[in-house]
């Protein structure tokens, strides 16, 4: 491969929005399906990364993630957004590489219960737009540090629920969870990670 | 309500899933409540910041390595 960054998208396919580009790669056009991935591989790469905390595992989910959904593409009904279509293969792909690595030792599919209290213990303001002190690259790399530290239990929910915006009742499918159990997850891991965030957030009130 | 019970329905009130009195009651504590206010502020702006916050680029060589395999998988089609 010559180029770091090879790009043999047409300019006229780029400004199509979602369900054409899903149509003509439909219809066989690879520079419109080649186009979906560009648009989403550093997003899908993100979250079988935040599932499976494991870059080679993530990598591999995330190829096979795209080549599943071009093999089933003719199966795909657009009865949701491709992305949301594509965010459960991925999924899948990650928990069956997460599985494998730590056999036992992950276990999302069994409730958690846990004692621990749920009270805050640092409270502090962060002002207005805390996020505005960071570029965008240092902060895309704080909250990944962040959300690495988090179990995968707690993980895994948040990451579906809060980054890729699903309902509760598809995240309670997609990990075989009660719903109950994914909102007690949900809510510890928001409140882990806003522990987690404070050190980097807070005194960014102004003067 | 007390800091516990605003804790425990805190996901709830955040994802407008509380009903009505319940709503009401927990907002009259965070009239008084700067420590409570503070934490529901903060967890919002936790949910905001991961979902907003584009992700880090695909390093080249994994791009590379994805656009080989999408390549290969789209000749043999």
């Amino acid at each position: 491969m010559s180029s770091a960054h090879p790009n043999p998208i047409p300019s006229s396919v780029v400004k199509e929005d979602e369900s054409q580009l899903v149509a003509a790669a439909k219809s066989g056009d690879a520079a419109a399906f080649t186009e979906l991935v560009n648009r989403y591989s550093s997003k899908i790469f993100r979250l079988t990364r935040n599932i499976t905390q494991n870059r080679e595992d993530a990598e591999d989910a995330m190829q096979e993630a795209f080549l599943k959904a071009y093999e089933h593409l003719q199966g795909f009904q657009g009865d949701s957004r491709f992305y949301t279509w594509l965010v459960r293969i991925a999924v899948n792909e990650g928990l069956m590489r997460l599985r494998k690595r730590r056999p036992g030792q992950v276990s999302i599919d069994d409730p958690v219960e846990t004692d621990e209290d749920l009270m805050p213990r640092e409270i502090e303001d962060w002002g207005p737009s805390p996020e505005q002190q960071y570029a965008q690259t240092e902060l895309a790399q704080i909250l990944s540090e962040v959300i690495d530290k988090l179990d995968p239990e707690y993980r895994i929910v948040f990451v579906l629920r809060d980054i890729e915006e699903l309902s509760t009742e598809d995240t309670a499918q997609l990990l075989r969870l009660s719903v109950p159990a994914v909102k007690s997850r949900l809510l510890r891991a928001r409140l882990r990670l806003r522990e987690k965030l404070n050190r980097h957030f807070k005194g960014s009130v102004p003067n | 309500m007390n800091c516990r019970g605003l804790i425990r329905e805190l996901s709830n009130y955040l994802d407008g899933e509380l009903d009505a009195g319940l709503k009401a009651e927990l907002e009259r504590h965070l009239e008084h409540c700067d420590d409570c206010r503070m934490v529901v502020d903060t967890t919002r702006k936790t949910i905001h910041v991961f979902c907003h916050t584009e992700p880090i680029p695909l390093p080249d060589e994994v791009r590379t390595r994805l656009q080989r395999a999408l390549e290969h998988r789209l000749q043999k089609s």
